[in-house]
């Protein structure tokens, strides 16, 4: 179990530093440098800015001092805005961990009665109808989604205002994100859920004579929950990433607007740095869940 | 009788378990003629069928494959036949005999510009804009048909890539097994956890800048810049999942009795992986390989969406959308064409995809 947990950890570290040396060396093979712009500064200023940002040493010192900030916290400054980046992720992240988390409650929980529902009722109208609609809307990309919505609530209803910088306006923008994970996570469960309706302890408890919503939650929904549990890493990751373009939709004042502006702007140490803290939150969540779903099925034999 | 002995006794070996019919006494009595209707038990009822025949059966029963298989033979059909039938280009601004017309702008569908009422009143014949036109005079139902082939030719390029790579990976490190299987296999772990997506817009903002002078003047600047980068990033990246399918199909195909049979009955390597291996689970390799296309074509148009995409003026069903949001308040057409065509792409191949499992994965059968 501890050997599991340290192996998974290693690797978590290991995946990390590999994306800051991609991300490092990436940005570095970039031509011209961050300095030659339209309006190339003059070559004493130039040299002096290069010091400043260690950028005339060679390229290996540079990575070592690179990794020393880094682990320091300290992830560089903007080269268009010449603010520090962690100060800028750390306004910006609380915004959108707080609408990717509820997209995540949204998913997990909605997905969980539906799949519930569609097993318990199966084969009725009520299953095909989930059933329909679930597939329906893995086949609708987010930004597409959160475009619709926003033409059918803020433009062609006027339910919502458009540009809502409010935070109470968040339904739109979560539903957005919720829906896909949400349409996943209601077919695992179905899935698993038939599979534990069909055990003997389900039917043992029923010949017991115990009653009805007790089988479902004390017996089947417990352990139809288990593969759920496994799909909760990539929805973090597909969240994530699905926020970068749904805040930009919803112009919501978060990471992914900030990063998919950087991309625009080509602020270089910008996108650098936000790919490494969002890196690093996906890794970070992918040990948990992995940790959490061994602790959790006991059953799961770790080599 | 010592000679009608010789006739019936078929045994050639004194230890054999086989009876010796020498031991009976037959004659025409002992047997009786079979009846019409024991013969027609005989009967072949159906046709033998192959492996092939039999899932395609089975596929075309199911409803839903059936009517994907129809969404995507009509959406090729359009996007084949579309460009020869218009007279228009993606990139071309419409223009009234030999003019240029500046009044086509925003057009609603099959809506004539001032310029085209005009000189259709002359007796000139203008072809309809279908989707309208967009904010630069261009018909936008050739604008879809060009960014549809984009995006589903990128989504079966990018398949394709996955496949080789990862079909030789796989195959390899399933193959040798033992150390080579080990490190192989890491390697594929760390790929496996770095963020694809993430790594995917890094590379395409590098790439973007690294590879832009190499192109200068070569067929592949057409294509663009981004969709370059996107296929090295596919061939970095996405076939880790297709490497552990292949190497997790050889491994438990590579253990099963009838190769150990095979290999018994001395049937050379070649003829087992030819006969054996192969056949066992190319089917499941496929039916993967077409589930890749639909999470390719997502990739594509997200990264066209944040404008990583496809070089304007090729436009590719994300960028569409992507455009059609500025002018998302007046003319909300312009989304639901791409953004439908998206969804029907995908859903249809999802569909296809699943029905091709249940038609073709041999664990399935029952």
């Amino acid at each position: 179990m501890y050997r599991y947990i340290i192996k998974r950890v290693l690797l978590a570290i290991a995946t990390v530093f590999i994306i800051a040396a991609i991300t490092f060396f990436t940005m570095n093979a970039i031509p011209g440098g961050p300095f030659a712009s339209e309006k190339a500064p003059s070559p004493e200023v130039q040299r002096v800015l290069e010091e400043r940002y260690n950028l005339d040493k060679p390229v290996g010192e540079q990575f070592i001092i690179y990794i020393k900030n880094f682990l320091h916290g300290d992830l560089g400054v903007s080269l268009k805005t010449g603010r520090s980046i962690s100060t800028v992720i750390g306004e910006s992240f609380p915004v959108s961990a707080k609408l990717g988390g509820m997209a995540a409650l949204v998913a997990t929980i909605c997905g969980l009665v539906l799949g519930s529902i569609a097993a318990l009722k199966r084969n009725t109208i009520i299953d095909r109808l989930i059933v329909f609609v679930t597939t329906l809307f893995t086949a609708v990309p987010s930004f597409v989604l959160a475009t619709i919505l926003l033409y059918v609530f803020c433009i062609a209803l006027q339910w919502v205002p458009v540009f809502s910088a409010d935070e109470t306006h968040y339904t739109l923008p979560v539903i957005a994100l919720a829906l896909y994970p949400m349409a996943y996570i209601t077919r695992l469960t179905k899935t698993s859920m038939l599979d534990a309706l069909g055990q003997d302890y389900v039917r043992t408890a029923n010949a017991k004579g115990v009653a009805g919503w007790k089988i479902i939650f004390k017996h089947a929904l417990r352990n139809a929950v288990i593969p759920v549990i496994t799909y909760v890493g990539p929805m973090l990751a597909y969240i994530l990433t699905g926020s970068l373009v749904v805040e930009n939709i919803f112009t919501i004042g978060g990471l992914g607007s900030k990063f998919v502006s950087s991309i625009t702007n080509r602020d270089y140490t910008m996108i650098m740095g936000t790919t490494l803290f969002l890196a690093i939150i996906m890794v970070t969540m992918n040990l948990i869940t992995d940790i959490v779903y061994s602790i959790i099925d006991p059953r799961i034999k770790l080599d | 009788m010592a000679e009608q002995m010789e006739k019936n006794s078929l045994k050639k070996n004194v230890l054999s378990a086989q009876i010796d019919l020498s031991k009976f006494n037959f004659d025409e009595s002992s047997f009786e003629k079979a009846t019409e209707e024991e013969k027609r038990q005989q009967d072949v009822m159906s046709e033998s069928t192959t492996f092939f025949k039999d899932g395609m059966k089975k596929l075309m029963r199911n409803p839903l494959a059936v009517a994907s298989i129809i969404v995507l033979v009509l959406i090729l059909g359009v996007i084949i036949v579309a460009p020869h039938v218009v007279p228009y280009s993606y990139s071309q601004i419409i223009s009234v005999n030999g003019k240029r017309d500046k009044t086509a702008k925003n057009l609603k569908p099959f809506e004539y510009s001032e310029n085209e009422l005009k000189y259709m009143e002359e007796g000139g014949k203008v072809f309809p804009h279908i989707m309208g036109t967009d904010s630069q005079c261009r018909d936008y139902f050739i604008r879809v048909v060009y960014g549809t082939r984009v995006s589903l030719s990128v989504g079966l390029f990018a398949s394709i890539l996955v496949l080789i790579i990862g079909l030789l990976y796989g195959s390899i490190s399933g193959y040798l097994g033992g150390k080579v299987d080990l490190i192989m296999m890491r390697v594929v772990d760390i790929i496996y956890s770095l963020p694809d997506m993430l790594v995917i817009i890094l590379l395409s903002v590098v790439l973007n800048e690294t590879l832009k002078p190499l192109l200068e003047g070569t067929i592949l600047q057409k294509l663009g810049v981004n969709m370059i980068s996107l296929f090295i990033v596919y061939g970095l990246l996405y076939w880790v999942g297709m490497a552990r399918l292949v190497r997790g199909q050889i491994l438990t195909i590579k253990n099963n009795e009838y190769v150990l049979a095979a290999k018994a009955t001395g049937a050379k390597g070649g003829r087992i992986i030819m006969k054996h291996i192969i056949p066992n689970c190319i089917s499941v390799i496929i039916i993967s390989t077409a589930l890749q296309i639909p999470s390719a074509i997502f990739t594509e148009s997200y990264l066209s969406f944040i404008g990583l995409g496809v070089q304007a003026p090729m436009p590719s069903l994300g960028s569409l959308a992507n455009t059609a949001r500025e002018g998302l308040q007046s003319y909300p057409y312009k989304l639901i064409f791409p953004a439908v065509v998206i969804c029907l792409i995908v859903l249809s191949l999802n569909l296809l995809g699943d029905g091709l499992r249940d038609a073709f994965d041999p664990k399935l059968k029952k």
